[in-house]
């Protein structure tokens, strides 16, 4: 009798349609994410993240209308990420149907946002997500700092204070992206993971590296997370989402079956 | 075929409120309002919330929806109350340095707390109460027809109600304090899940409301 660990898969949208990189270089199309969120949400997803991946801000558009869609079919919380930077792009999606929104760049660029946002709309659906990269040395204390840009341009900030940090200004959840491993299906950064979720009270969900059921696994019981994001291990059918949970309850994790 | 009022007070995310009880196909409307004569001539009323409760609080004064929800429940309605809808009704709470609420079911809202563990593993519990958790259904009622006893609903939450009078409690739930997940008082129903976010069960319990007269 406890709250159940959660499996969120993620969905990379772009211009419509559910697409998946592999290291940044390969998009394969993966479909359209109306049919996708209700299969994942048959099989028993218990959140679903979309991530707006579309390059023009003038296409964001239809991102509304696929939350729209998804939020009349699917009764399970959403969140949207990609392109939130004002609150009236958090308003459009709250509108929309989603449940949450995730912050990502325009947090690090104005952190005043997370604040605003989270007095205007309630912590409760603020995620600020956290894109971070190993920075120290081999024999050197482990340290990750804050990366934008797909992992691309280094802003000097610490990870695990920023996560302390942005959880004081109001975030209601951490999503937890190991830039490091993001595509590489190795498995979460766990020193990574434990940093931030033992450092912030606010839940937090690992992200980046799922190759396999026992990394789900890892995430929560060696990473200590709250919740496991994962896309392409569920895109591509190589697992389901229930058999993701009976491979975690077997393995003593409490889940929602 | 009935009618359902969904009471606005520009709190939150109502569209999934809505299409939760279309759901259901039983419903002839479905009424997203904070019109008075709407609310009151509605056969059944969704009171939901998320957000601060200083905020919610206030927009339902300044809205008279308070006034509004005393009379559908002195009217015999059907009322269901949601997240912050269900903590509006209460005495008050703890959430903003205090807040005096509605005063409609005696009991209080109250502050998980920081550092919280599970007494018996030990584990840290975060602050919001966010996923899902299990819901005991402690008494009968229609609203629970049909949803298996300790069904998992969604919750996002860091204030739970503690209720005087434990004859209220129609379900519980425990996240480092057994607190009630779902109060009953005649026509009144009152949950601190998301029912529109918590999938079969969820829907089954948006299908009974539709389907209850009010009586327990």
């Amino acid at each position: 009798m406890s709250l159940a660990k959660r499996i969120i898969p993620c969905l990379d949208v772009d211009n419509g349609r559910v697409v998946k990189g592999v290291k940044f270089v390969e998009i394969r199309d993966a479909g359209d994410p109306v049919e996708i969120a209700r299969r994942y949400d048959e099989q028993g997803a218990d959140e679903l993240t979309f991530l707006d991946i579309t390059a023009s801000s003038g296409d964001r558009e239809t991102m509304v209308h696929v939350v729209e869609q998804v939020a009349s079919q699917v009764f399970i919380p959403l969140t949207v990420g990609g392109g939130i930077r004002t609150t009236a792009d958090i308003r459009r999606m709250l509108n929309a149907g989603a449940d949450k929104v995730a912050i990502n760049t325009a947090a690090v660029f104005n952190p005043e946002f997370v604040k605003e946002a989270a007095e205007k709309f309630g912590s409760q659906c603020i995620v600020v997500a956290i894109d971070a990269k190993k920075v120290s040395q081999a024999g050197e204390p482990d340290r990750w700092e804050i990366f934008t840009h797909g992992g691309r341009k280094p802003t000097g900030l610490d990870a695990v204070a920023w996560a302390r940090k942005m959880v004081q200004y109001g975030a209601g959840e951490i999503l937890l992206t190991s830039m490091d491993r993001d595509g590489t299906k190795i498995g979460f950064d766990l020193p990574l993971t434990s940093a931030i979720a033992d450092a912030v009270n606010v839940p937090v969900i690992a992200s980046g590296g799922v190759g396999n059921l026992d990394h789900l696994v890892d995430g929560v019981t060696k990473g200590h997370a709250d919740a496991v994001l994962a896309a392409s291990i569920f895109h591509f059918c190589e697992y389901t989402i229930e058999q993701a949970k009976q491979h975690m309850r077997a393995a003593g994790v409490e889940v929602r079956l | 075929m009935t009618t359902v009022a969904v009471i606005d007070y520009g709190m939150g995310n109502l569209h999934s409120v809505a299409k939760a009880l279309e759901h259901a196909k039983l419903a002839s409307r479905i009424t997203v309002t904070s019109d008075h004569h709407d609310i009151e001539s509605a056969d059944r009323v969704v009171l939901p919330g998320v957000g601060a409760i200083r905020d919610c609080i206030g927009e339902i004064r300044r809205l008279g929806i308070d006034k509004v929800v005393q009379d559908v429940i002195a009217m015999g309605k059907p009322l269901l109350g949601v997240c912050v809808g269900l903590q509006a009704l209460m005495r008050s709470s703890e959430e903003n340095n205090g807040v005096a609420c509605l005063n409609i079911l005696p009991g209080e809202v109250k502050f998980f707390g920081e550092n919280m563990r599970d007494s018996q593993t030990g584990e840290r519990l975060k602050i919001p109460h966010m996923g899902w958790n299990e819901v005991e259904q402690t008494q009968a009622h229609p609203l629970w027809q049909g949803i298996p006893q300790n069904s998992r609903f969604y919750f996002v939450h860091s204030y739970y109600v503690q209720a005087d009078d434990a004859a209220l409690i129609s379900g519980r739930c425990t996240y480092g304090v057994s607190f009630a997940a779902a109060l009953a008082r005649k026509n009144i129903f009152a949950v601190q899940f998301h029912p529109e976010k918590s999938q079969h069960a969820g829907l089954k319990l948006y299908e009974n409301f539709l389907r209850w007269d009010g009586s327990v």
